[in-house]
């Protein structure tokens, strides 16, 4: 190895350094003594486990994002968790085995094998709040509320709510009889919008055109809440799963803006990701000049059945860093007080008191480089005839 | 507080060809890319940019929202696999065809082929679907000399008078697919500046429809 690359870090890991840390740290116990408030319960699940209960029922992609190495003492494989959500799930479908909704919080650094997002991290500090065990729209509603004071605690203003719900796709997928690989080539045109594409398969394929027009329709029906209502026409000949889907999409909408009426809200009826686990209503939040979604959520009812008690579920995560990239709040760091080096057992005394208090007292070390100043503190102790006191510098 | 638009677009043909698309939904730009030096480009519109970058980094731009719209071969976004992206509107401009090409005459030697080309996924891809293991060699322009000088068996390139290959003893022979240029848009701009967006797409399909 090259000397003047020791001290790289491998692509897409990074490090905080202490204002930045500072920062994150004192957020992190905001948010978590906010999710406390909320009956939200902390857990903390193993940075690796092994690879079956990290992907069970979670699809190929959190597959591919996961970094694997092999058990020395069973020789099963393990992985590092790339996603803390089905860990969460596990928790509650085998180890607490409640009966009444259940409210669990996590919070810590997850593995990617790939960056994903622009200059990707592949350890991003995930945050995130679950509800299991009430399928109707409150616990939606519930859950989204929760990420959006999250992003206000955070300091990232003016988000945008982007609304789908998986169950419209799903159910016209089922009734068009289309076989897996379509179903794939299909759900990766719509991913993209790509209307040339979509309408060329759905030519080849000779489905029935009640279905084609509903799935050309859906890459067309996102914008405001007039979506809803144009989605009620455009898809009132497909199936009664359709239009319940789209039923629930609004009452979650009227529900989340009388809760907070400032709210934008963008409806996309072809938005489907996480669409290999999500079974309802999907949500995400945008803010202005970032391409990508801040935080994301939805519903993935039954999760918890492949470990042995399946459950309604509803939740979200986010990234800590990103969100601390976009907060617009001040860093309110306290400025420091500066002892001398002095054996004297009052000044230490004195330390002792105002750390008490909740100063951040600095000890001078002898024949040390620097004063208070360099030392960033604005405060010293002296000692005068009454003792030694804080004086400005 | 009026939102700024930024469309993304390459110089050259896809340049020229949208310019007539851009015109119907109202917009021109002041300074002509060829000419002027500026890699932005105001338009008529104060809240419309024109960022003008080469035509493979056009998907990487709008995908992290660097611009909010852009206009990129299917090609490039077939290359860049289109994660990220949304591809609404086929412009059916910059037409020409994504093809292998070769030596006049010349067989598929055995073995191994290797391939020349700057579409390294894509000829990854269109020879795994074939069941083929081959080489492939990452080149960044001139792929037509590659079977000349023995570098590659075959080379893949877009073709669209086959002039080029003509004039080099080569001559089409697989196509892989169809190629136009596409109107990409960013998805997180599609949700939040998504009347304007909604807008600018609309008024550019019927553009593509009255062509």
């Amino acid at each position: 190895m090259n000397k003047t690359d020791r001290w790289l870090l491998p692509e897409g890991i990074e490090e905080v350094l202490p204002e930045q840390a500072q920062r994150l740290e004192q957020l992190r116990r905001q948010l978590l003594d906010t999710y406390e408030s909320w009956g939200y319960d902390l857990v903390i699940p193993p940075f690796i486990e092994y690879l079956e209960s990290l992907l069970t029922g979670t699809g190929n992609d959190l597959d591919l994002q996961t970094f694997k190495l092999t058990d020395q003492l069973t020789g099963r494989l393990m992985g590092i968790r790339a996603d803390m959500t089905p860990q969460v799930a596990r928790i509650d479908a085998h180890q607490l085995n409640r009966e009444t909704p259940t409210r669990l919080c996590y919070i810590g650094t997850v593995l990617h094998t790939r960056t994903d997002g622009f200059a990707g991290s592949r350890s991003p500090l995930q945050v995130g709040a679950e509800l299991y065990g009430h399928a109707g729209i409150e616990s939606d509603v519930e859950v989204m509320t929760l990420m959006l004071e999250t992003l206000a605690l955070s300091g990232v203003d003016n988000p945008f709510v982007d609304l789908g719900h998986v169950g419209i796709y799903r159910e016209l997928v089922k009734q068009a009889g289309l076989d897996k690989e379509q179903e794939a080539t299909l759900f990766d045109s719509l991913q993209r919008k790509a209307n040339t594409e979509i309408a060329a398969y759905l030519k080849e394929w000779k489905l029935d055109s009640k279905i084609t027009d509903a799935i050309r329709a859906l890459t067309n029906l996102n914008g405001d809440e007039s979506v809803l209502t144009e989605a009620k026409t455009v898809l009132s000949k497909t199936s009664k799963g359709v239009l319940n889907a789209l039923d629930e999409l609004s009452n979650i909408a009227a529900l989340l803006q009388q809760r907070l009426p400032e709210i934008k809200i963008h409806y996309d009826l072809a938005e489907l990701r996480g669409y290999h686990y999500h079974t309802g209503t999907v949500f995400a939040a945008y803010v202005a000049g970032r391409g990508q979604a801040v935080a994301l959520g939805g519903r993935y009812d039954d999760i918890g059945e492949v470990f042995g008690r399946a459950r309604p579920a509803t939740g979200f995560s986010t990234d800590l860093k990103t969100l601390l990239s976009l907060s617009t709040h001040k860093n309110n760091q306290v400025a420091a007080i500066y002892a001398p080096a002095d054996n004297d057992p009052d000044l230490h005394k004195a330390i002792a008191e105002l750390r008490q208090q909740g100063e951040k007292v600095v000890c001078a070390l002898p024949g040390q480089k620097g004063n208070a100043k360099e030392m960033f503190c604005n405060r010293q102790l002296d000692k005068n005839a009454s003792g030694w006191q804080v004086k400005d510098l | 507080m009026s939102e700024v638009l930024t469309i993304a677009l390459s110089k050259g043909r896809i340049f020229k060809e949208t310019m007539p698309l851009l015109a119907h939904a109202g917009i021109v730009p002041k300074d002509d890319p060829e000419t002027s030096r500026k890699l932005i480009l105001d338009t008529n519109h104060d809240d419309v940019k024109l960022v003008i970058i080469r035509a493979t980094d056009v998907p990487t731009y709008v995908q992290y929202g660097a611009a909010d719209i852009g206009v990129a071969g299917k090609d490039v976004l077939l290359e860049h696999g289109g994660e990220g992206l949304y591809e609404p509107l086929d412009l059916e401009i910059a037409k020409c065809k994504l093809m292998t090409a070769g030596p006049v005459g010349v067989p598929e030697p055995e073995g191994r082929l290797r391939i020349a080309t700057k579409f390294v996924n894509c000829a990854r891809r269109y020879y795994a679907e074939q069941g083929k293991q081959v080489e492939v060699i990452k080149l960044y322009g001139s792929m037509e000399l590659a079977p000349l000088v023995g570098l590659a068996d075959r080379i893949i390139d877009v073709v669209d008078t086959g002039n080029t290959l003509k004039a080099n003893g080569l001559e089409p022979l697989e196509h892989i697919a169809d190629i136009s240029s596409r109107l990409v848009v960013n998805k997180a701009s599609m949700k939040m500046k998504h009347a304007k967006v909604k807008a600018l797409i609309d008024h550019i399909a019927e553009a593509v429809k009255n062509k």
